[in-house]
């Protein structure tokens, strides 16, 4: 059975997702956001991976949910309290959501994973380092050079050809 | 451990089922960015969680992979979004019409 922390962290991410998308404001959204991400660091604290859990705190909830809000603050004020959705189509997509659920949660209910616990000790995360630098050396580097290049190519894509710098000197 | 494995994986299946409807219902270009950020951290908290199960140390490696892809994601992703608002001063998606036939 699931403990109080648990309960009260469910509750908390699931809550701040539906939020996420229904409020009308997308800043008060992205907020919202941040505490979706948050509650899954949480989730992660209980199941004994403090490494994973700090890393989402880093990665997600301080640079990613950062982002997103500076994004909204570029966009016109009327856009962003402007809700765009038709009617129709909420009602096909609360009926997918449905569809999902029910489905993959009664294929799950009646599988084997129903029944599984463990006692046995959660994994150190020095495991982890030795990892990323032995089997895994070839994706650290890959993954590396695709930072770079995301992180290079958002800055060409964003960039404005229509504004000169002033103080550029060539 | 008193949490069992299936209690975070229907926390998963409830993230991805609201994930799936943002993404179908929502024509604002940010609030479907939003629902992928919700299905990539269902998609996380599986791995986790079935490594922790197993016990072995590959889900919280492949979710620490994950996370450092998702970020590269939504830099390009925004980026994206950026860009079609300065060229159609929008950001619902039935306006970035240029790609249709």
């Amino acid at each position: 059975m699931a403990d109080a922390i648990f309960l009260a962290l469910s509750v908390i991410t699931i809550g701040s997702a539906i939020a996420a998308l229904e409020l009308r404001s997308l800043i008060y959204g992205s907020i919202s956001l941040m505490g979706t991400l948050g509650g899954i660091a949480g989730f992660f604290l209980l199941l004994d991976s403090p490494f994973v859990a700090m890393f989402q705190l880093a990665v997600y909830v301080g640079s990613i949910a950062v982002l997103i809000l500076f994004t909204v603050m570029l966009v016109k004020r009327e856009l962003i309290f402007k809700k765009i959705e038709d009617k129709r189509r909420k009602f096909a997509g609360i009926g997918l959501m449905l569809v999902f659920m029910i489905s993959l949660g009664s294929v799950i209910m009646n599988s084997g994973i129903k029944s599984i616990t463990t006692d046995e000790p959660a994994v150190d995360f020095r495991n982890i380092g030795a990892d990323f630098l032995t089997y895994y050396w070839p994706a650290l580097i890959l993954m590396a050079l695709i930072l770079a290049g995301a992180v290079t190519g958002a800055l060409v894509l964003a960039r404005r050809e229509d504004v000169k710098n002033e103080q550029r000197t060539d | 451990m008193s949490n069992e494995l299936i209690d975070f994986v229907i926390v998963s299946i409830a993230m991805l089922g609201i994930g799936i409807y943002g993404l179908s219902v929502k024509r604002n270009a940010i609030r479907m960015l939003f629902a992928v950020e919700i299905i990539i951290n269902a998609a996380n908290l599986n791995l986790v969680a079935f490594g922790r199960f197993l016990p072995h140390s590959g889900g919280q490696t492949l979710a620490l992979f994950s996370i450092a892809i998702a970020a590269a994601e939504v830099a390009v992703g925004l980026s994206l979004i950026i860009v079609a608002y300065r060229m159609y001063q929008n950001i619902d998606i039935a306006d970035f019409r240029s790609l249709k036939g």
